[in-house]
């Protein structure tokens, strides 16, 4: 019952998005305010009606309702709970709905939110989320139902993939569409913006904590990611320049652009024609990204052919919103009037210069990623693309743009003085040096290269701290004074400053993990040891065990530093029963920033097991380092400047208080 | 297949069968050499296993990524040199073998993309900022203004 009321919200859904799709937008054209102000009730709306669905699939999932297709195929009775919630969007049809979720989601986040906007902008940027929200539902309805039935019912479920049985999916996917999908709002307030034929500063300032919110999702969401797959697959790679991740890291670079041209706009009221281009373009490459995913037209080009209806539906959606979108935008671009002037050494000419290597970055993966699809589809030929091709281009491109970050903050707005900002990075760079020598002495052989790659992410550090240290009055006031100014900067510095300082980090677990990691393949029987880094394992043997849906093999080490042991780790291989699958636990044991990773392979004839260990030093630098450009995400996002409506409100307050006197 | 299997299986889970994860090379074919064996890696890590999706032999435990990493390290031992190793496996799989393309007609534009986009951006740049600094070049003043501006001046002065 409960799951054919969630197949009617859905479809009541679509009504609803289809009425908010149009009423508005003739609304606003015929200055009907009655109509207008039907966007956010109808957003409202829509988002409990998906809710609801997507509770009703929820508990078919937690009650076990093999009657349902979808949970039959996805799910098992012996599952525990949180893999069973977590499995609702642990397939297609499933995350689907929890795509549209997020996206109905933040409609409504900006009917409640957007108390402040202009009537029309409001009424016309719900409706383009209407139309979204249409498109993808009828998607869903129409070729992938999550709420199909099954007669008669099957007794036990195929279980969810094993892989997908960790807690990465319940925070992995969430993350990322939160990212993915928030970034629709800038494209909704973008078309809105073009189909007024009006914007300004104002607007950048609506659609900047939208950005800021999405990219702080969306960096999360990656790291997660990263890191699932790191300690999951069981030999220790983060990123693979998969066509998977890339199409999730193309519309992150695009996002951190918009994020920088959207300062500009918002500042300065330069760049808006830039800004408005960007802001479609990054949710254009969120929908591409969920086409690729979706369809599956990259992962194995045969996926496509097994299910057409869903790759051509999505590619449907794909043509009509991006063309549509690029279509309006090459109309009304020329009729957006361009604001301030700026010198190129300035605050706005090194955002430009963000913007530039952020975009050539873009579109470098983007061509990487589609090349081999288009060379096959017009000559026929095959090529892979592969990491060592991203390696070799997107490297290089990254090096001048993290070189350039800390001059950025500390240039002036309108012109700026090099030679200046140059004199007050003077220390940073210095400090940066000293640690590249100091790489060179201690890790005797290490590659000239990796200390380079490990003093720009300490230039990056500093470069921040200097930012906050000057913003605070470094040099011109005593140290209490500073003490008190740094306490009132605004939260956007902060911001900034541990965004830029979390790139640095990351970059730093990145070089490091590059050069000095070490990989060991070896075969080890009980008590046999073996030497990784500065430490030694010994192998205490195998023994069995068992989880609530799986068989395991555990291999313990004991690890010892200088004869003394201090930690054992366990590596394991599971077999889960319903799909009888193995799949490999690695043991990772961390010691300090660096970790040991340690995974078991096959047993060989002789009684013996093949062991994999690696050393990775500094490796959590990694994501410690995109942890903290999320916190600086979030803190941006509490600068009081963002909280539109802030000043407005209490000016009405003011003056409503001066009336009653 | 292993790459694109987390992320892939994470977000999108069309994927029904996929090798499971583990280790790909093996002791036994560890070369003695450290130095032949460290080029071994370097050479599989830019070869792909053909049966896999986006996946280097080197990271591969497939048969056929086996066989091909066996067939690096004869190669090698038998004195190879790296660019002939690779040589041998393109003429026996094709460039599809390939993890990084060569640059090539077919492949031109794969090739110069960053690089055109990035000079180009850069061209434009400079371009809108000459054409700029001369809207904004400051005209000097009319004689009217200039009065005008004497005018305003004094009257600061008598102020003070």
């Amino acid at each position: 019952m409960i799951v054919e009321l969630g197949h009617y919200a859905l479809v009541m859904a679509l009504a609803v998005a289809l009425i908010q799709s149009v009423l508005p937008v003739i609304g606003s054209i015929r200055q009907d305010a009655g109509l207008m102000a039907l966007a956010p009730a109808a957003a409202v709306t829509s988002f409990f009606l998906v809710l609801l669905a997507f509770i009703a699939l929820t508990v078919s999932y937690v009650t076990s309702d093999f009657s349902v297709q979808n949970v039959w195929e996805n799910s098992h009775s012996l599952k525990p709970m949180i893999y069973k919630i977590s499995g609702v969007w642990g397939n297609h049809e499933g995350s689907m709905l929890l795509w549209i979720l997020i996206l109905v989601f933040f409609s409504a986040l900006v009917a409640f939110f957007g108390g402040n906007l202009p009537a029309a902008l409001k009424a016309n940027a719900l409706a383009v989320q209407a139309w979204i929200t249409a498109a993808f539902l009828f998607f869903v309805l129409l070729t992938s139902n999550p709420f199909q039935r099954l007669n008669p019912a099957p007794i036990e479920g195929r279980d969810l993939n094993p892989i997908l049985q960790d807690v990465g999916l319940a925070i992995h996917p969430p993350l990322l569409y939160l990212g993915y999908v928030g970034f629709s709002i800038c494209f909704s307030f973008a078309i809105a913006a073009l189909i007024d034929g009006r914007i300004d500063a104002a607007w950048a300032r609506w659609v900047r904590p939208w950005t800021l919110a999405a990219w702080t999702a969306l960096t999360a969401g990656i790291a997660m990611g990263s890191y699932w797959a790191y300690y999951e697959l069981g030999w220790g790679g983060w990123w693979f320049w998969d066509p998977v991740e890339n199409a999730s890291f193309m519309p992150w670079l695009a996002g951190t652009a918009l994020l920088h041209s959207a300062l500009v706009m918002e500042k300065r009221e330069a760049l808006k024609i830039w800004t408005v281009l960007l802001a479609i373009i990054t949710f254009s490459l969120s929908l591409l990204g969920t086409f690729l995913v979706r369809s599956g037209v990259l992962t194995s080009v045969h996926a496509f052919a097994t299910d057409p209806t869903r790759g051509v539906f999505i590619l449907g959606i794909l043509v009509v919103f991006i063309g549509g979108a690029f279509s309006l935008f090459a109309l009304r671009a020329q009729s957006l009037k361009q604001g301030g002037l700026f010198a190129p050494i300035s605050r706005e000419g090194a955002l430009v210069l963000n913007n530039l290597f952020l975009t050539t970055a873009t579109l470098t993966v983007l061509v990487g990623t589609l090349y081999p699809l288009v060379l096959e589809a017009v000559t026929g030929s095959k090529i892979s693309v592969g990491p060592p091709f991203f390696n070799l281009t997107f490297g290089p491109l990254m090096v001048p743009l993290l070189l350039a970050v800390p001059f950025g903050p500390l240039l002036a707005w309108k012109r700026g003085d090099l030679l200046a900002v140059s004199q007050r990075l003077y220390a940073a760079a210095g400090v940066s040096l000293l640690t590249a020598l100091a790489v060179v002495y201690f890790a005797t052989g290490a590659p000239v290269l990796a200390a380079l790659g490990i003093a720009m992410g300490v230039w990056l550090i500093c470069g921040s701290l200097t930012d906050l240290a000057y913003r605070a009055g470094a040099g011109r006031v005593d140290l209490q004074v500073m003490w008190q100014r740094f306490k009132g900067l605004p939260r956007s510095a902060f911001g900034t400053a541990l965004a830029h300082l979390g790139l640095g980090v990351s970059v730093i677990g990145i070089v490091a993990v590059t050069a000095f990691s070490t990989e060991l393949v070896t075969t080890m029987k009980q008590g046999g040891q073996t030497v990784s880094g500065p430490y030694t394992l010994v192998f205490e043997g195998l023994r069995p065990n068992t989880g609530p849906n799986y068989t395991e093999l555990q291999g313990r080490f004991a690890v010892s530093r200088d004869g003394e042991q201090f930690a054992t780790v366990t590596s394991a291989k599971r077999i889960y029963t319903a799909r009888r699958m193995p799949t490999t636990e690695a043991g990772i044991l961390t010691i300090g920033p660096s970790q040991l990773y340690v995974s078991l392979g096959d047993e060989t004839p002789d009684g013996g097991t093949v062991v994999r260990v690696w050393w990775k030093p500094w490796v959590t630098f990694i994501w410690i380092g995109t942890i903290i450009m999320s916190v600086g995400g979030i803190v941006s996002l509490f600068d009081r400047r963002l909280r539109v409506g802030a000043p407005a409100a209490s000016r009405k307050r003011a003056a409503a208080a001066e009336q009653a006197i | 297949m292993k790459r694109a299997t987390v992320l892939a299986v994470a977000v999108l889970t069309l994927l029904s069968a996929f090798v499971p994860p583990s280790g790909a090379v093996t002791p036994d074919e560890v070369l003695d050499d450290p130095a032949l064996e460290a080029r071994a890696r370097d050479i599989s890590a830019g070869l792909r296993c053909l049966v896999c999706q986006n996946q280097s032999i080197d990271d591969s435990d497939a048969d056929l990524a086996k066989d091909l990493r066996v067939l690096v390290r004869q190669r090698l031992v038998e004195g190879d040199s790296d660019q002939e190793v690779v040589g041998y496996i393109v003429s026996r799989y094709g460039e599809f073998v390939l993890l990084k393309p060569r640059f090539s007609a077919r492949t031109l534009i794969l090739w110069a993309t960053p690089a055109i986009i990035l000079l180009g951006g850069l061209a434009y740049l400079m371009a809108n900022a000459r054409r700029r600094k001369t809207v904004a070049e400051a005209q000097p003043l009319s004689n009217q203004e200039q009065a005008e501006l004497q005018k305003v001046l004094r009257s600061r002065d008598r102020d003070s």
